[in-house]
């Protein structure tokens, strides 16, 4: 059987927190294998977005489908089983556990997933810092750790929302290093960033959104074509 | 005042253990109780009170003795907790805490008032068990065997939930989900069933102590009223949601409250009050809480 190009498909989604309707409709997909970058300013809907398609958001309408399974309706739990992490923004970090029980918690939820030894490969600055407290750690610690620990559980879709946020030019290279070796084992990325210089380095595909809907998409190789649109959506 | 005899001081440090060993179990119960749901669980002493009754019941219309009891009270009355949580509890997650603690304080009287109806308030009497009648003559005191054994085994079970809760997997994934529920259920963990059963736990653990306080207190349908209002002095002080603050304060408090007794006895009643003013006002987050 040939599997399906697509491993996500995002199709009219719309999204409420609590009274205020924050994604109108976004349409987009992702391919097996591919980084794919939500561009967008602040408040576009990004991060809601990946919230939506975990179910961690109040009320969702339209269409999520993940290797064909329509995921509107189930709860995170049943939605993190069929395959998909997050990384979430404020990188999640629990403070009540060390680093090892941090790197631990998430489940095993299929097979394919790295063995801790492999994280620590990627991530060697953790390897010393095992029975810290898991928020005594730097901010590029506590972000390499927060993508190491969705590495284990065998998640084939992981969702980066902005990694590189707050950290210093050689940890985002360092990230940025890792997202390629994650690419070239066959993980599928959804990344969400305002750093389009660093989504440059690392992204197949481009989506931009605004005001909760998807504005414009290009591939990596039209950036240059595209930079003088960017600038406007993004107002830099 | 200070005539000290030290039998008598011996005796009232016992008696201060034990009541510490029921301000520990309990508190810890409603420490893990709250971190996770967020509810302060005002039924607590209702929920001991039938724990105590729930054995009496397994001994008069079953003939299930004191050990039966001590493993078939828990889950009996745990079971009962897990109803109330699924069919009450549970929907007031999102709401102040307010709501939870006056459900359960509405829970607390009813149950008693139940209680109260059939058996009136004198006690039922319940036995010590063959095993532990007698007492040991220290020398300097004589120690009732089942005391003893009230204080070792709340030590045992208190000691067990803080290394499951602090040292394992299980314990960690309980840990997480009293941070950030959401995160932890987005990956992968059912948190509605944890939170379910953390609550099955805790009442568990109060029954546990209501089995444990029948042979001393006899089985009344007002023996958890008191208690809890204590126990939650008790957690004050060490702390809301601190597992080692709740036990270590619930035994330093029994035996503080035991001392008291001794050299102070008009204040003995009043002296964990004192103690959790003089918190308040120092350290509001209690002895072993973390700022929130």
């Amino acid at each position: 059987m040939v599997e399906a190009a697509n491993i996500l498909d995002v199709k009219g989604l719309e999204a409420w927190y609590g009274e205020s309707h924050i994604l109108h409709g976004v349409d987009f997909s992702v391919r097996r294998g591919e980084v794919v970058t939500l561009l967008g300013r602040n408040g576009a809907g990004k991060t809601t977005t990946l919230k939506s398609i975990m179910g961690m958001v109040g009320k969702r309408k339209g269409s999520v489908t993940y290797e064909g399974t329509e995921t509107v309706g189930l709860s995170s739990d049943r939605i993190a089983r069929l395959g998909i992490a997050i990384c979430p923004e404020e990188r999640g970090i629990f403070a009540s556990l060390d680093v090892r029980e941090n790197l631990m918690l998430p489940p095993k939820i299929m097979a394919g997933g790295l063995d801790v030894d492999a994280i620590l490969e990627l991530f060697p600055n953790l390897r010393e810092r095992m029975a810290s407290q898991g928020t005594k750690l730097s901010g590029g610690e506590q972000q390499m750790l927060a993508i190491g620990r969705i590495l284990r559980t065998g998640a084939k879709l992981l969702m980066l929302d902005e990694p590189t946020e707050g950290l210093a030019p050689v940890i985002i290279e360092q990230i940025g290093l890792t997202i390629k070796k994650l690419k070239d084992r066959g993980f599928t990325i959804l990344l969400v960033e305002q750093n389009f210089r660093f989504a440059s380095t690392v992204a197949d595909r481009y989506y931009v959104m605004e005001h909760g809907q998807i504005i414009d998409t290009f591939a990596n190789s039209e950036l240059e074509a595209n930079m003088e649109k960017l600038h406007a959506y993004l107002g830099v | 005042m200070f005539n000290i005899s030290t039998q008598a001081l011996f005796a009232q440090l016992l008696v201060g253990l034990i009541n510490g060993s029921f301000y520990a179990l309990l508190s810890l119960g409603l420490a893990v109780i709250f971190g996770l749901l967020n509810i302060i669980n005002f039924a607590h002493g209702a929920l001991f009170m039938m724990g105590a009754f729930c054995a009496y019941f397994l001994l008069t219309y079953a003939g299930i003795g004191y050990w039966g009891a001590l493993a078939l009270s828990p889950i009996i009355v745990g079971a009962f907790g897990i109803f109330l949580e699924r069919t009450m509890l549970h929907r007031l997650a999102n709401l102040d805490h307010l709501y939870g603690l006056l459900l359960t304080f509405g829970l607390a009287l009813i149950i008693q008032g139940v209680f109260q109806n059939f058996f009136g308030s004198s006690g039922l009497p319940y036995a010590i068990p063959p095993q532990l009648t007698g007492a040991q003559n220290l020398g300097f005191m004589f120690l009732p065997n089942y005391r003893a054994w009230v204080v070792v085994f709340s030590i045992v079970v208190c000691f067990a939930t803080w290394f499951a809760i602090e040292k394992t997997q299980l314990g960690a994934l309980l840990r997480a989900a009293t941070e950030n529920p959401a995160l932890v259920r987005a990956f992968g963990i059912n948190v509605p069933r944890m939170i379910t059963l953390t609550y099955g736990f805790g009442v568990g653990l109060a029954a546990l102590a209501g089995v444990l306080a029948a042979p001393i207190n006899q089985v009344r349908p007002l023996m958890g009223e008191n208690l809890i209002i204590v126990v939650f002095a008790v957690v004050v002080i060490g702390g809301m949601g601190s597992i080692l603050g709740s036990i270590l304060t619930g035994f330093a408090l029994g035996i503080v409250e035991g001392m008291t007794k001794y050299f102070y006895p008009e204040a003995s009643n009043t002296v964990v009050f004192v103690i959790m003013a003089i918190v308040l006002m120092v350290k509001p987050n209690g002895l072993f809480g973390r700022a929130s």
